[in-house]
Parts: structure tokens; sequence; C-alpha cells
């Protein structure tokens, strides 16, 4: 069993969503969670707060505000889960809510391990 | 004499007495204590038939259990280092806070992270609440042999370990808290899923994890949020022992009980425990359980009680991920997304060898499919191991249509 990382892509990251929708999206979220855990292959997940947010840009160390650089393509959350091979946890992917929204990603990576591959 | 004074007696006192010894002698010496507090008892079974019950039988009791402690240190001789010792403090402190102390400390010992789960369960209930070999036998549905076999490789490892029973330091307690509370979620679940038919005997085990768990809520020390939450889950369960009771001594399903038989008494103080929890930033499973069993004691059925019992279920399987919590979740889908929502889920769990799995594949298909539902109530029924799940499943199958 491997672990894999799913970080969640907006597309739009600086579209303002109301107290309702946001609401509504968390409750989808913990529902998408849920089911991955109720099959003991949730391995951790972290929201990412927008509020607040910095960029660091290269070589100038210039410091901006916000999570944006040149297009507002931004990363909302990340979890990680445990899947025999990346097709399954690209099925867990598919129910992710923040697919919901057009031209958002979820990407799957596999978490490198210093030790030896199961 | 009332036949059942002294089994009465006996649960309630002779842990007090073992407690108080050990506390006195050391957990070196648990045995001797035990011995101690069983002779104690037997010689209210030789005097009382004949002379009469005295008129205060626990004073009578802690009497004999004094004169018997300092008979057996002057039987060690009095070159030994306890009888040294209890020539300086020869007092045995049987005081309601002597009580209260010893059975904190054994709680502490019991609970020590060198003894396996299972046995701190069978020693907690053998030193602590006074039952019998046979009785944890019964509740464990296995053989006095077995039981004796663990609380004695849990004893030597209490000695070999060189245990003390004593409270452990400021820094220390919270870690060990969380073993306390582990084993006395566990010995009140013993209780009340166990499959031993005897009914009285299961709640008097949760009854006991109850009075434990609220004795770590006197102590500063130990009462803490997830304590807290820890009882008010179980009054919540408890809360339901008389609806679930049915009369042909099966156990009545939950969406079957007479809700007017929940104690209303018993989810108040869950209530108001679940509330006085809530507090700081501690946060256990046994808040979101206690959640769970919250939700579940409000009689009336409504979409806010099933998204929240679902909600916590799935906060519950990232903090921590069960078999009975998984199911538990997919039922409470059902009850807010549908049946087939629910199935589509459910089948990938995967809990193939579980027989609750294909009960609930049953149930959700029970609405759509009775053919589906009948193939998975009968994978249920051949995986049922007592008699009472296999009526209650083959019932399930003769009220299809099909």
């Amino acid at each position: 069993m491997n672990e894999y990382a799913l970080i969640m892509r907006h597309e739009d990251g600086a579209k303002i969503a109301s107290p309702e929708q946001i609401q509504e999206w968390m409750k989808q979220t913990m529902d998408w969670i849920g089911g991955i855990a109720a099959q003991g292959k949730f391995v951790s997940g972290t929201g990412l707060m927008f509020d607040d947010a910095k960029t660091v840009h290269g070589v100038s160390k210039m410091v901006t505000n916000g999570p944006f650089g040149e297009i507002k393509e931004t990363i909302g959350g990340i979890i990680t889960v445990r899947a025999e091979s990346a097709e399954e946890a690209a099925e867990f992917a598919k129910g992710c809510p923040v697919l919901q929204g057009e031209g958002n990603t979820v990407e799957v990576r596999q978490i490198a391990t210093h030790g030896k591959q199961e | 004499m009332d036949s059942q004074l002294v089994p009465h007696l006996f649960r309630t006192e002779y842990g007090k007495i073992v407690a108080v010894l050990v506390r006195r002698f050391g957990f070196d010496q648990v045995g001797l204590a035990e011995d101690i507090a069983s002779e104690t008892f037997l010689a209210a079974l030789e005097t009382w038939p004949y002379r009469g019950v005295p008129e205060q039988p626990v004073a009578w009791l802690y009497q004999v259990a004094k004169n018997k402690a300092k008979n057996a240190v002057m039987r060690l001789g009095r070159e030994s280092e306890l009888a040294e010792e209890f020539a300086v403090q020869d007092e045995i402190d049987l005081s309601d806070s002597g009580i209260r102390d010893g059975q904190l400390r054994m709680m502490f010992a019991v609970c020590h992270p060198a003894i396996a789960p299972e046995a701190q369960v069978g020693l907690a209930l053998r030193i602590l609440c006074g039952f019998g070999i046979e009785e944890i036998a019964d509740a464990f549905l296995t053989n006095k042999e077995t039981i004796n076999k663990r609380l004695y490789r849990a004893k030597e490892t209490l000695r070999k370990e060189r245990i003390e029973a004593e409270f452990p330091g400021f820094e220390e307690v919270e870690a060990r808290l969380v073993a306390v509370l582990a084993t006395l979620y566990l010995l009140f679940s013993e209780g009340y899923y166990s499959d031993s038919h005897e009914e009285v005997l299961r709640e008097d085990v949760c009854l006991e994890a109850m009075r434990l768990t609220e004795l770590l809520l006197t102590d500063d020390r130990t009462n803490q949020p997830q304590t807290r939450a820890l009882l008010a889950l179980m009054c919540f369960h408890a809360s339901r022992f008389a609806a679930r009771r049915g009369s042909n001594g099966d156990m009545v399903l939950y969406d079957d009980q007479d809700r007017s038989r929940w104690n209303q008494e018993l989810v108040a103080r869950g209530a108001k425990l679940l509330q006085e929890a809530s507090v700081g930033d501690q946060f256990s499973k046994y808040h979101l359980e206690a959640g769970i069993a919250f939700w579940h004691s409000t009689p009336e059925e409504s979409t806010q009680k099933w998204e929240s019992i679902l909600m916590l279920h799935n906060q519950l399987l990232v903090l921590e991920y069960s078999p009975v919590a998984a199911l538990n979740r997919t039922y409470a889908l059902s009850k807010v997304k549908g049946a087939t929502a629910a199935i589509e889920e459910a089948e990938k769990l995967k809990l193939e060898n579980n027989r609750f799995y294909f009960a609930l594949l049953g149930e959700l298909y029970c609405e759509i499919d009775h053919k589906h539902a009948r193939a998975h109530f009968e994978r249920a029924l051949a995986l049922a191991k007592t008699e009472q799940d296999q009526r209650i499943i083959q019932h399930k199958i003769e009220n299809l249509s099909l």
C-alpha cells in the first residue's frame, strides 16, 4: 500500500464564496473525507487558508500578498490517502467537491518514502 | 438472613478492601490483599447465619479485614520488612478518603501500559469491581481457566515490572489517564456489546465502569474534559438498558425500541456532562462518540439528527478508523442521502468477514431490491455466531416479500 497526496487546485482562488456556500463545501468535503476514512484509507489532511497568505518570489525575495502568482490558480488543500495504485487514488480524487468548479483539478502524487517500497 | 446480602456486599466492598490493603502494603502483596479480603467474606458467611447480621455489616467487614491484615503481617515474621513498617504505622485506612485514594491508585496500576488491554479489563473486574472469576468468564464468553491464566499473567507483570500502586506524577497523569479511560471504555463496551446472555451481569459490568469513571471525576487531576465526555457517553448508552431488554430475553434493536422507556434522567445527566466536557482545547474520540450517542438519544427523527450523526462519524473516522464506525457512518449516510447512495459507499467498505456488514447491506437493499436484500441477509446469517443473532436475521429474511 502506498501513500498519495491529493492536491486540490482552484483555477480562480480569488473568487469570493458566500458563507452558505462555504458551509455547504465544508459539509461536502467532510463527507468526501469521511467516505475515504470509512475504508480505512485516510492518512491526514489539511485545509490551506486563503486569508493572510503570502507569496515569496524568487531571486528578489519579494513578498506579495495573496497565494497567487502571475495566474490566479492556487492550492486549496491537500489530503493524504493510502491506495494500492495511483489509479485507486485517482478514484478517491473523483469524489472531491472541488471538482464541481469548472477548471479546478485534483493532482494525484505518490508520497516519496525513504524506506523500502511495499 | 437475606441470601443476596453477602454477594451484594462482596461486589461493593471486596474491591475497596483490596485497594486499601494494596495501598498500605504495596503491589507486590496484591495476592496477600486478595486473600485477606476473601477470608474476611468467608468469616462473614461463617458467623452471620448463626449469630445474625451485625448492625453495621460494612464496619464489621472492615474491622475483620484490619485484624486479618495485622495477623498476616505477624505471620510473616518480625524480621520482615512489612512487619517493621507495620510496627511504626499499623492503621489500615478504611475511611472514605482512604478508599477513594486506594481505588484511584489501583486504577492507574491496573491500567499500566505493560499489561495487555484484555488483561487490564479482567483485572479491573476482579480487583476493582469484585466480580467472581466465573462471572468474568461468562461476560467474556470464555472459561474460568482462560480468565485465571490471564489474571495470573497480568499479576506477574505487575510484580516483575515493579509497578507501584501510586498516583503518577503530575506530568505523567495525562498520558496515563488516556490508558485508564481506554480501559474503562473497553470495560463498558464489554458489558454493553457482549454476546453473553447474562443480561443483569452485563448491565452490572457497565454500571461498574460508570462508577469507576465517576471516581475519576472526584479528583482534580483526573477530572478532565475527556473523562466527562466518556461518562456522558456511558450515560447515553445506559439510558437504553431497559428499552433494549426484550420480554423473551432477546435484544431489542434501536429502531424497534419503545422510546418512552429510555431513561430521561440519564440522558439529561449525559447532556450536562457533555456540556461540561466541551471546555478547553482537549478533544477526544469520547467527545465525538458522546455527541453521536446524544443524537441517538433524541426520540424525534429529524434531518438535523442524522446530518449531525453523519458529520460526527466523519470526524470520528478521520481521528481513528474502526469497522463499527465505518458501518455506522454508512447507516447515517443512508438516512441523509438515501439507500442508493449509501449502498454505493457500503460496497467500498469490503468488510467481508463482518456479519454486521452484510446485515447493513441487507437492510439498505430492503428499500430497493428484496432479492439482493435476501442474499446479503443470508451471508450475514452464515457469519452470525450466537443463536440470538441468527434469530434476528432469520426474522428479517422472513419479512421479505421474496
